[in-house]
């Protein structure tokens, strides 16, 4: 009998209209995983509409087959419905790895696929790996296995997770921590619809009395320079000179945990491991300790400066340039400086 | 018939302040050696349960798969304003993965039976998986709808409720059995209530029952039956108050050992490390007005604006 090719899957996410960028990151992650494995490439997207158009884009980032499933019903995600076409596909083509992104969506039913085929998922990946595993006790060596690693136990310690015995191995991964690759327009796939589903099987029962698409107000992985507030703003007021500084140097405005939790700022504006993580040109971290969490969003920025006024905080440890000293002062400074200079 | 509700807790450790010590060499987790508290999510799902126990006719079940001592957050449960408490408890459950948890939380439900609604919070703080809740409603072969923040409405058969699902907000309605996870935004937990507390506070588990029995006994050897026939009359005592927490084995609930704790857990942990960063080359500006001056220039000229 032939072996099963076991490729890498993706799990193509849509946002309104678009491909999520997070499923295309995966792709390219993908792409890499399946280099180094030397299978290829699938990708799976449910859709309200014909998609065939973001088949091409999704090929052009490293995708060598994208399977389409295309009907009204599901132009909006339903647990059951995509879980279960989703499960079905995963048992035909066998792959040997699943990857989702860690969104609403992805977080939503990748478990529930991972239950139906009782195999292991790990959320939330920050760094996927292949690599081997030698099992002492069974004196037995699993070759090429993915190593999903994540953070874990609040984000104090990193671990490194693997599925040895099942199989595929699935992960969701994170938004932003895998850097996109530039597109090649003239990579060659194949879209295949994918037709092997009982739709009267289908379970469609939730009732949507309403629906709020909320525009995405702030784009904090697009921003070249963010300037984020943090713990050490003593209060609503005074987050406006952090807003002042972002306009100054036409940036976005960020925020550490706690200056979310004392409600400065929306959630949104969240940088680090459970908000959003982020490499701009530019990181300005005021008031913010920098608390490991929060340095995992954002450790990887071109440049940071660091603005607190305890010579101790964590954050100048990732930080370039360090400034001890007092936000009220020190931003005004940088204000005036900057609009002298530029 | 009441609504029949169960929320799903977990006691978690404080996961403030960790360092790698709280690992184990085999890369589970140390509990003992952290403050263990009630998880947050979850007292927001207790809190909706509650809610609709305050608006109709229901009963709230909580249930938790942990060590002996997870007990003490059935008991602040009970505290709340919960009907009863379930401990899901054998050594045999060690190192479960979510697979595994949700394969027994599943049967622990199904043991119950006839329930109508499965609350649990978003996730719990010390994994962040938010898998439980979507792999307990797969198991049960029943619907789920995860990042609740409200529930409209619910009878005997359906449910009107709020939820987020990234950058969509939806009122959705949907029928009953179903699965619901709660985040942190939807309520703000009530406290323990006085009365409740200074009843429930001799709440006791059925190992408790045993080992306060055992404690106080002035049988010796020979009084193995008296023993027993003393922890029967407790736990009776315990049940005739409404004072009795259920504790349950992985036989108890019917598990299959080769699909709980380790063996049942397709994932396992490869290598744990401490979180390090690239140390930078830190420039240290003077907060003067020349100090930043010269730090925009340098920026200016680096291009790291515009």
């Amino acid at each position: 009998m032939a072996k099963q090719p076991e490729n890498v899957l993706v799990f193509i996410e849509m946002d309104h209209g678009k491909v999520a960028e997070v499923s295309l990151e995966l792709v390219c992650q993908a792409r890499e995983l399946a280099d180094t494995l030397g299978v290829t490439v699938d990708a799976i997207i449910l859709s309200g509409t014909n998609v065939d158009i973001h088949g091409e884009t999704i090929i052009s980032y490293g995708c060598d087959t994208v399977h389409t499933v295309c009907d009204s019903r599901l132009e909006f995600y339903e647990t059951l419905p995509y879980a279960k076409i989703v499960s079905d596909f995963i048992r035909e083509s066998k792959p040997q790895i699943v990857l989702f992104g860690a969104t609403a969506i992805g977080r939503d039913m990748a478990p529930r696929v991972a239950s139906d085929l009782r195999t292991g998922l790990t959320a939330d990946c920050t760094d996927l790996q292949i690599g081997d595993h030698e099992d002492k006790k069974q004196k037995k060596t699993f070759k090429n296995i993915l190593y999903q690693i994540r953070p874990a136990f609040g984000g104090n310690i990193i671990a490194a997770i693997i599925t040895p015995e099942h199989k595929p191995q699935m992960a969701t991964v994170r938004e932003g921590v895998i850097k996109l690759s530039v597109p090649d327009k003239n990579r060659k796939g194949a879209i295949k619809p994918f037709e092997n589903i009982n739709w009267d099987e289908l379970q469609f029962i939730n009732t949507v009395l309403e629906r709020t698409i909320h525009e995405k107000k702030v784009n904090l992985k697009g921003a070249s320079i963010v300037v984020a507030g943090g713990g050490g703003v003593a209060s609503k007021e005074d987050f406006d000179l952090i807003k002042q500084l972002a306009a100054t140097l036409g940036g976005v405005v960020g925020a550490s945990r706690a200056a979310v939790d004392n409600g400065y700022i929306g959630k949104e504006h969240q940088v680090g491991q459970t908000g959003t993580t982020i490499r701009p040109k530019l990181y300005i971290a005021c008031g913010i300790s920098g608390a490991i969490q929060h340095r995992a969003g954002m450790d990887q920025s071109g440049k940071i400066i660091a603005i607190n006024n305890d010579p101790e905080a964590p954050i100048f440890n990732v930080a370039h340039y360090g400034i001890v000293g007092d936000l009220h002062k020190v931003l005004p400074m940088m204000i005036k400086a900057y609009k002298g200079k530029s | 018939m009441p609504l029949k509700l169960i929320v799903l807790a977990k006691q978690v450790p404080d996961t403030h302040n960790v360092t790698a010590d709280a690992m184990k060499a085999d890369g589970t987790v140390n509990r003992g050696a952290l403050p263990a508290i009630f998880n947050p999510e979850d007292l927001n799902a207790l809190e909706m349960a509650l809610e609709i126990k305050d608006r109709i006719d229901a009963t709230v079940t909580v249930m938790t798969m942990g060590p002996p001592r997870a007990a003490n957050i059935l008991r602040e449960a009970m505290y709340m304003g919960a009907d009863a408490g379930i401990l899901i408890t054998d050594r045999h459950f060690a190192g479960a993965d979510t697979l595994a948890t949700s394969y027994t939380l599943a049967l622990g439900i199904e043991k119950v039976g006839d329930v109508n609604l499965i609350l649990c919070g978003r996730q719990a703080i010390d994994g962040d998986t938010a898998q439980i809740g979507p792999q307990v409603a797969g198991k049960l072969g029943i619907n789920q709808l995860t990042y609740v923040e409200e529930v409209v409405n619910v009878d005997k058969k359906s449910i009107t409720l709020k939820r987020t699902l990234g950058r969509i907000s939806e009122t959705v309605q949907t029928s009953l059995p179903l699965l619901i996870t709660v985040t942190s935004s939807a309520n703000r937990p009530r406290t323990f209530g006085a009365k409740r507390l200074m009843k429930y506070k001799k709440a006791r588990t059925s190992l408790e029952a045993e080992q306060e029995v055992k404690q106080s006994s002035t049988t010796g050897e020979y009084g193995m039956e008296i023993l027993l026939e003393e922890i029967e009359q407790k736990k009776k005592g315990l049940k005739s108050k409404g004072l009795f927490l259920e504790t349950w084995s992985a036989d108890d609930v019917g598990a299959d050992h080769e699909q709980i704790g380790l063996p049942g857990s397709p994932t396992k942990v490869k290598k744990v490390q401490s979180v390090v960063f690239a140390a930078s080359e830190l420039k240290k500006v003077e907060p003067t007005p020349e100090g930043i001056r010269e730090m925009i220039v340098e920026l200016i000229e680096d291009r790291t604006f515009g």
